[in-house]
């Protein structure tokens, strides 16, 4: 896995609309008032007999979209995050999945990568609440081609859809040939000393995170999985029986994202030590993107020393390990 | 319908065709359409006896007037005209109206609330009930949902399809609803009415007691919706409002309509009549074998 250069989700989130626009005339697009944004500018440019700006109004956008999906239209909606997926609860819970309403929603400026802006722009629970929704597919793409795959992808499956991206430009390290499949997690590097199960921006720090344990002698089996809802349970108890112990990494809270899900799926199927890498229960705030991910300990350096933590439960055993010391940052 | 018939605890299969009529001709209807909410409610044992009992004049007129087109055997098809009841926890009048138009049978009506039920609480999509196009229940949503259908047909389907909605009047207390009623006429949905049982009830106590939602006309108008008051229970007025809403649309008026029905809560059953206590209880059964007398000595 190499670098490619860097871009940020929200692109291919926009360019992803536009292929599904081309492809499909009942896609339309809900605006926000801040389409330049989330990108939805680019559909609106190309398609604007199929573009309505709702302004800024999350819960009417939300049910609006329902209606158009009851009406047989392949309806998107578009915000930041924190609006779109929270503010708007009651409205995805009841209109949305309930009644199975083919609406599509895209949550920008996730995480603390939005930067400057603030906590309050910074969502970091959405995670956890979308994949408790029944019907919903919820996916977290790692870079820009994963992003414009599966916004066509999330388009055409029937059912309701919500996908995360990000402001900030991020690592691509995909092309149009790496294979997506909703529902199916990525496996980028083989190993079987520990697995790294990551997605959004933390995938690309679980591959730097592989390649530093790898000078230790330590082969790290990185996982991407992008679709957090429906869950790859057999990708991921696959890598709990031959890894032995995990390290899942996301820009969320460590609190029933993709961590939780990752313990609920190997708890039940393959129980071995965890260790989550995440945001520790705070809200976050303003700064550089990259002092922020540093500062809020979302880089390779905290998954190669839970790395080293989980494999040292593993052979040691859980309990006298904990006791013993947490995670710390890696300082090597 | 024989005064014993009417009277009767049990559901008969009468049905009414949905067509232009006079006035008085509405009378029978809504008096059915009540006393099948009364039969539903007491079999129930739960569920809401006041908003029902007071909208069946509006639900008698809207599915029997002609004003909303629909095929009882065909609910699915995508060329009727559709009706979101935003107000959800008024299922049984939307269920007995529905029954009453044939949409299916009307023995199920007592299957309300019971496991499994395609009559659940409060309307769910998922039960495919003929006619039930949304589920609602929490308040303020149905409303949006109606208006991004009305979109769907006028902006993109280019249709004449009608979309008609309806919301409770302490539902006006959900912010969401307005921003349901700005969208419907900056989009200038002319194709779109929208129901408000004006009643002037809600669980805790009287509308503007709980918080004041007055006046409802200056602010339908000032959100662009040409907007009419009539008596919910007088057929003619209620006639005017519906006729009013087909010439805005026929005119291409871009407006939306807005109905507000001024209503009683129970009205039709005396002892519930306006009181606002009866919004979420059923009948016992002697009070239901009273309100089926009562209702059968109507016309």
């Amino acid at each position: 896995m190499d670098l490619l250069g860097q871009k940020p989700t929200r692109f291919g989130f926009g360019d992803g609309l536009v292929d599904l626009g081309e492809r499909h005339s009942n896609v339309v697009v809900l605006g926000g008032d801040i389409t330049g944004s989330v990108m939805t500018s680019l559909f609106k440019e190309k398609f604007p007999d199929r573009f309505f700006s709702i302004g800024i109004a999350e819960q009417n956008a939300t049910t609006i979209a329902a209606g158009l999906a009851l009406s047989g239209k392949i309806p998107f909606f578009a915000s930041y995050g924190a609006f779109c997926a929270l503010r708007n609860a009651d409205q995805l819970r009841i209109s949305v999945c309930y009644n199975e309403a083919n609406v599509k929603i895209g949550g920008g400026h996730a995480g603390i990568s939005v930067g400057p802006d603030g906590a309050t722009h910074q969502v970091l629970e959405e995670v956890a609440f979308l994949r408790t929704l029944p019907h919903m597919t919820m996916i977290v793409p790692a870079d820009y081609q994963e992003a414009r795959k599966a916004t066509v992808s999330m388009g055409e499956k029937v059912g309701p859809a919500y996908i995360r991206f990000g402001r900030s430009p991020v690592p691509m390290f995909t092309t149009e040939d790496t294979p997506f499949e909703l529902g199916k997690a990525n496996v980028l590097m083989d190993g079987n000393d520990v697995a790294l199960i990551a997605n959004g921006a933390l995938v690309w720090e679980s591959i730097l995170a592989a390649k530093e344990l790898a000078k230790k002698g330590i082969s790290a089996r990185v996982v991407n999985v992008h679709t957090v809802k429906p869950f790859d349970f057999a990708t991921v108890t696959q890598a709990a029986r031959e890894c032995g112990c995990i390290v899942t990494a996301e820009e969320h809270q460590v609190h029933a994202g993709l961590g939780g899900a990752v313990a609920e799926c190997t708890a039940k199927n393959a129980p071995v030590p965890i260790e989550f890498v995440g945001v520790k229960d705070s809200f976050g705030g303003s700064g550089d993107p990259e002092e922020l991910m540093v500062n809020f300990g979302l880089t390779w350096r905290e998954i190669y020393a839970s790395a080293l933590v989980a494999m040292e439960r593993r052979d040691k055993g859980s309990s006298g390990v904990r006791q013993i010391r947490d995670v710390a940052s890696y300082q090597g | 319908m024989t005064h014993e018939m009417k009277a009767s605890l049990d559901f008969n299969t009468t049905t009414f065709t949905n067509e232009r009529r006079s006035p008085e001709g509405f009378a029978p209807i809504a008096n059915e359409i009540r006393r099948d909410i009364i039969r539903m409610l007491v079999r129930a044992g739960s569920g809401h006896s006041g908003g029902p009992l007071g909208s069946a004049d509006i639900f008698a007129v809207l599915y029997f007037g002609g004003y909303m087109r629909f095929n009882p055997a065909a609910m699915n098809d995508l060329t009727h005209d559709r009706f979101v009841l935003s107000a959800g926890h008024m299922a049984p009048v939307m269920y007995s109206a529905l029954a009453n138009a044939g949409c299916y049978p009307k023995q199920e009506q007592e299957t309300l609330r019971k496991y499994n039920t395609r009559l659940q609480g409060h309307p769910g999509r998922d039960m495919h009930l003929p006619g039930v196009e949304t589920s609602s229940g929490s308040l303020g949503q149905g409303i949006s949902i109606a208006v991004g259908m009305a979109m769907s047909d006028k902006l993109l389907d280019k249709n004449d399809r009608r979309v008609f909605s309806l919301t409770g009047d302490g539902e006006l207390q959900e912010g969401s609803v307005w921003e349901a009623a700005m969208s419907a006429s900056h989009f200038g949905l002319d194709n779109f009415c929208w129901l408000i049982d004006n009643n002037d009830c809600q669980i805790d106590g009287r509308v503007p007691d709980v918080m004041n939602v007055y006046p409802i006309d200056a602010k339908c108008e000032a959100f662009g919706f040409d907007t009419i008051v009539v008596d919910g229970h007088d057929f003619s007025d209620l006639m005017r409002g519906f006729d009013r809403f087909l010439e805005n649309q026929r005119n291409k008026t871009g407006k939306p309509t807005a109905i507000i029905a001024k209503t009683y809560m129970g009205h039709g059953v005396s002892f519930m009549n306006d009181k606002f206590e009866w919004h979420g209880k059923p009948p016992t059964k002697d009070q239901a074998v009273a309100a089926l007398e009562e209702l059968a000595s109507m016309p």
